[in-house]
């Protein structure tokens, strides 16, 4: 009787025997264990439902055949494989062409972009490290393009641009630079390669000037102090104490200031509406047009895509470089 | 310490060079809202001269502001509440807890950081059109569309931030409730918060900006009753006769509520902004 009684308790025991799970018994989940999944099971819910399964969608619509007939019907659409690649791809085809030309300007873009409004923002930041009267009035002023609504700016600077009624004509014919009775264009043609850079980089120079400033609040004062006793100039305390004190904070917002400019939509959209001139044409852009104009949603996948792949080549390339670049250090 | 005079040349060029490039437009932004519409049509003037305020009050009747208005305000609030209140969950728990998962959940949220909101938008759009087609719910041009999608680029974001803020909080204050007896939920509501307060800030601030300015999804998945300012603005300027003063009053108008928070709260949003990211 005692023994039958038992036997249930014991069962586990006989299981757990077998070699590998000897401790199973003995290895209770501490209590609590599941609190922080419960935590972060909103976060979860939220990602695979706005990331993740977009994200498969996404990847699925690039295989097939999504034009306007199936729009509203998307398992009708027939499969085309990596047709829609292909197309992109081809680089001696209308579309292709489209997307090579366009993905060129979006690099040349993204350098002048990313690497002038570093080069502001660090200029500023350095500027304003020592305290001196009227610091707090510049910080304060550097950051209102940050907080004006993108397009409120982008939209001012849309009607400075203007040919005949801007500012910037008007400034450029009292320079002399151009001749004020024939003033060029700054939204169509090439131009309009200039004026989206120079949007652009208003707007996003605070935010590298905030992030630097912030980085150089963590540097050691005594090392500028001991850098001026032994006789180094400002710029040479810059290369050797700044530079590096700032490291951390340039390899994170490098990164960030090149994700966001290389899929700026924001600036081309408003600068130039609908009828964007070719040296405009920015990747997102021309994605966003190409889908919602030909209704071709699958080859618009196939190109984000294409988009994304990119995107996360440079980004591990840049994070092993400075991995080990860290690691020689 | 000591200033060279090369420095101080230096700081004098840079200063005042920035500060015409940050100030112009927003000096021609302030300054053709205040001309009649004459004004802005002609040659640029650097003065209003025939001062008038007239765009402001005839803005609302051109487009209807006031409905884009309304709007944005609902989206962008609801968007930054929702990713704020379930970032502040997820990031304790990131923060306080090694658990199955952790990295690949951290990995997850920042590499979404670098996706194209267009890879997003496409599939959205669909699912979206799908769903009202099958079950007749309607999320194009509803305020719950677009909240869910301008989840796509707040919450990650709030993650992040909240997470790095809240490893800079010392693990002896929720050492110390404990011994009192708190819970973890407990801990997190009256300990850490309190003190994570210019952080969650911050981080409230970035998401309502980001949201506030948001065009890519807005101009898509919003029909005419449901507009954003964003989108409305955008729009009307792409028109071929602009009302230039009543749309840099539009722009004025819409700058002000942001500006002015973002201006109160500054140090909290540096203070947050360096801790989240800053390490």
């Amino acid at each position: 009787m005692v023994l039958t009684t038992e036997k249930p308790e014991v069962a586990p025991v006989g299981v757990a025997s077998a070699p590998g799970a000897v401790k199973l018994p003995k290895k209770k989940r501490p209590k609590g264990w599941w609190l922080p999944f419960a935590l972060i099971a909103p976060a979860i819910v939220f990602e695979l439902l706005i990331h993740v399964i977009p994200m498969i969608v996404g990847i699925w619509m690039s295989f097939i055949k999504l034009t306007q007939f199936y729009i509203a019907n998307w398992s009708a659409a027939p499969f085309v494989g990596f047709g829609n690649y292909q197309i992109a791809l081809n680089f001696n085809g209308a579309q292709g062409q489209a997307l090579l030309s366009s993905f060129l300007v979006t690099c040349g873009f993204t350098i002048l972009v990313v690497g002038l409004a570093w080069g502001f923002g660090m200029a500023a930041a350095v500027a304003l490290q020592k305290a001196f009267r009227g610091r707090a009035i510049f910080r304060t002023m550097f950051l209102i393009p940050y907080a004006v609504p993108m397009y409120a700016g982008i939209i001012t600077w849309k009607f400075m641009f203007q040919q005949n009624t801007g500012v910037i004509n008007q400034i450029l014919g009292a320079l002399h630079l151009i001749d004020p009775n024939n003033p060029p264009f700054w939204l169509i043609g090439n131009n309009a390669f200039v004026a989206m850079v120079v949007v652009a980089i208003w707007k996003l120079w605070p935010f590298a000037f905030l992030m630097l400033m912030a980085g150089l609040q963590t540097i050691n004062e005594d090392l500028y102090e001991a850098a001026s006793l032994d006789g180094a100039k400002p710029f040479r305390q810059w290369r050797n104490i700044t530079l590096p004190g700032l490291g951390a904070v340039n390899n994170v917002l490098l990164l960030v200031l090149f994700l966001w400019t290389f899929n700026d939509f924001n600036t081309p959209f408003i600068l130039f509406g609908g009828g964007e001139p070719p040296a405009g044409d920015l990747i997102s852009f021309h994605i966003y047009n190409t889908s919602f104009i030909t209704l071709n949603f699958g080859f618009g996948a196939a190109m984000s895509v294409l988009l994304l792949l990119f995107l996360m080549l440079v980004s591990a390339i840049y994070l092993v470089f400075i991995n080990r670049r860290s690691r020689r250090a | 310490m000591r200033e060279t005079t090369g420095f101080k040349t230096f700081r004098i060029v840079t200063l005042a060079a920035l500060a015409v490039f940050v100030l112009l437009p927003l000096y021609v932004m302030i300054t053709s809202a205040l001309k009649p519409l004459g004004d802005v049509q002609g040659k640029f003037t650097w003065w209003p001269t025939n001062f008038t305020i007239q765009p402001f009050i005839d803005i609302w009747s051109t487009i209807p502001l006031a409905s884009y208005f309304v709007n944005s305000v609902i989206v962008s609030t609801s968007a930054s509440v929702i990713s704020v209140i379930i970032a502040i969950f997820a990031s304790y728990a990131v923060s306080r807890y090694k658990f199955r998962g952790r990295n690949a959940f951290t990995t997850t949220i920042l590499s979404t950081q670098m996706f194209p909101g267009v890879l997003f938008l496409l599939p959205l759009y669909l699912i979206f059109i799908n769903i009202s087609q099958t079950l007749g719910i309607q999320l194009i041009g509803s305020y719950l569309g677009l909240i869910i999608t301008y989840l796509t680029f707040t919450l990650p974001f709030a993650i992040w931030m909240l997470t790095g803020y809240f490893d800079n909080i010392p693990r002896e204050l929720d050492e110390a409730a404990k011994v009192d007896g708190a819970s973890a939920i407990g801990t997190l509501i009256r300990v850490i918060l309190p003190v994570a307060r210019p952080g969650i800030v911050a981080v409230l601030v970035y998401s309502f900006i980001t949201a506030w300015g948001e065009v890519l999804f807005a101009s898509v998945l919003t029909t005419q009753s449901s507009r954003t300012l964003a989108v409305g603005l955008g729009e009307y300027s792409t028109q071929v006769n602009v009302y230039w003063n009543q749309i840099m009053a539009a722009s004025v108008v819409v700058s002000i509520p942001v500006v002015i928070g973002f201006l109160l709260l500054q140090r909290n949003f540096v203070a947050g902004l360096s801790a989240g990211a800053v390490k």
